[in-house]
């Protein structure tokens, strides 16, 4: 189905496919019939307004919520069960959260190093060397010594960034990594982000950041009532939206 | 004071015979219950259903009985003999344990999720995201809690008396045989526990001054 743009997802296997997924948090059916193909090095934005399981997919992708029908591959890889197996599979998807979550008991390199040392097999030598490395990518090297908490907003998760991304992963979630974050932190987070995507990291991205959106954005998803209700390039979603729900969306966003 | 210095062999001989039981007992309860409280939280129904049972029935059992299950029932089992002080060691040890779970499992409790899943999503198994991010941050969370379970358990050991243990709740009968008096015997056998049990609320001050940082 993947109306991937051109050039991107055509011809390799996508590295995410999600295929007929349905869950249901009792009485509430959050995602219906999702289907969705991301290719290598695509930036997939998802949209949509609050309650509409933009999250509940994201958190389907690496199994941290499971589905009730439907199947989801990584890298032609489908999700295993609970286990060693899911394990290593996680670990080939990074995942950057809304509130951070960096180890609250570990410092900021201790953060970046421990997946590669405990999932990877890393000696810590090189794993200190990989993690400087991404932590002077992301802007905080000179913060490594520091506990989480002594960060600011916008550093921590940038720590978090360069934590998901010392597992080398095939692909990053993004679920609103910008929404805790006071107004002045936003950039330096996107940035990274738009830098990332540059580099031809593969992204699924929820956000509200219409900016990001339109600069990074190979396509966007546009999910309404647990739906994707369209699926286009920036350009014709924001320029010529289809669907009643997306218009409204838009709409709303503007007179803000 | 005479009391006291006159029974000195007593004395030492029955608190000896206390930190050796608090000791043991200590450890391997702060061992147990740490596995029985990662078998609370675990992700396979049966490791948390057995969890839950073991400490719902232990910790609702009264300890005289667990004490007197292996003091009088263990040597009927026909299991290798075990002298009085292991036996006692090992009731105090699954009693305190429960204890210990449940205290670790609320502070496993005040852990926010997102450790966890953060944990999770870089590959860590349930083993390690445990180990290495959840725990550390439940035990800074549960200090307090943790060495009441330890006080209880030092008081707790006096039951072992009851079993023919020579320890320090052995002592008031062991000194009426050589005519002291009861109550001084008694209050003597107190002070000492009201100064372990100091020594244990120093080292808890130590742990939460620690530990506050985080
Ligand atoms: N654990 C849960 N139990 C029950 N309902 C849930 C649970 N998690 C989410 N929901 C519900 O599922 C729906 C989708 O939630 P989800 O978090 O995926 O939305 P979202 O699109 O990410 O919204 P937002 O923009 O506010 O983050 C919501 O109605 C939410 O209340
Ligand atoms: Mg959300």
């Amino acid at each position: 189905m993947s109306t991937a743009p051109e050039g991107r997802a055509a011809g390799s296997a996508p590295v995410v496919s999600v295929k007929g997924v349905n869950k249901h948090y009792g009485p509430l059916h959050v995602l219906k019939d999702i289907n969705l193909a991301v290719g290598k090095g695509e930036v997939v934005v998802v949209l949509g307004p609050s309650g509409s399981g933009k999250s509940t997919m994201c958190r389907t992708i690496n199994r941290l919520e499971t589905v009730d029908e439907g199947e989801i591959r990584v890298d032609g890889e489908l999700l295993p069960q609970e286990g060693k197996a899911l394990a290593t599979l996680r670990a080939e998807v990074g995942m950057v959260f809304q509130s951070f979550n960096l180890f609250a008991n570990k410092s900021i390199l201790e953060n970046v190093t421990l997946g590669p040392i405990k999932v990877r097999g890393l000696k810590k030598a090189e794993a200190d060397a990989l993690a400087l490395e991404l932590l002077a990518k992301v802007g905080v090297a000179n913060q490594k010594d520091k506990l989480p908490s002594q960060l600011s907003g916008g550093q921590q998760q940038r720590v978090a960034i360069a934590r998901a991304l010392a597992m080398r992963p095939k692909v990053m979630l993004f679920d609103e990594p910008t929404s805790a974050l006071d107004p002045e932190m936003i950039n330096e987070v996107l940035d990274t982000m738009i830098s990332l995507a540059r580099e031809g990291m593969t992204m699924i991205v929820v956000t509200h950041e219409m900016g990001f959106a339109r600069k990074a954005a190979d396509r966007i998803i546009f999910m309404a009532d647990g739906q994707i209700v369209e699926e286009s390039t920036p350009e014709e979603f924001f320029t010529n939206p289809q669907s009643a729900r997306a218009k409204d969306f838009l709409s709303k966003l503007i007179t803000h | 004071m005479d009391t006291l210095l006159d029974n000195l062999d007593v004395f030492t001989k029955g608190f000896g015979t206390t930190l050796v039981l608090f000791a043991w007992s200590a450890v391997f309860a702060l061992i147990l219950g740490t596995v029985v409280a990662a078998m609370r939280v675990a992700p396979v129904p049966i490791m948390r259903a057995v969890g839950t049972v073991y400490v719902n029935t232990v910790r609702n059992t009264p300890l005289t009985l667990v004490m007197m299950f292996f003091a009088l029932g263990y040597p009927q089992l026909g299991l290798p003999k075990l002298d009085y002080v292991p036996l006692a060691i090992i009731a105090l040890t699954l009693y305190t344990a429960t204890y210990v779970a449940e205290t670790l499992r609320s502070g496993i409790n005040t852990v926010p999720l997102g450790q966890a899943e953060a944990a999770r999503a870089i590959g860590l198994t349930f083993g390690q995201s445990l180990g290495q991010i959840i725990l550390p941050q439940a035990i800074r969370a549960v200090v307090p809690p943790m060495f009441n379970v330890l006080i209880a358990l030092l008081k707790n050991t006096t039951i072992a008396a009851g079993f023919s243990v020579m320890e320090a709740g052995a002592i008031r009968a062991f000194l009426s045989e050589r005519g002291e008096p009861a109550l001084v015997v008694l209050l003597w056998v107190a002070a000492v526990f009201v100064v372990l049990v100091m020594v244990l609320s120093l080292l808890q001050r130590y742990f939460e001054k620690k530990w506050r940082v985080a």
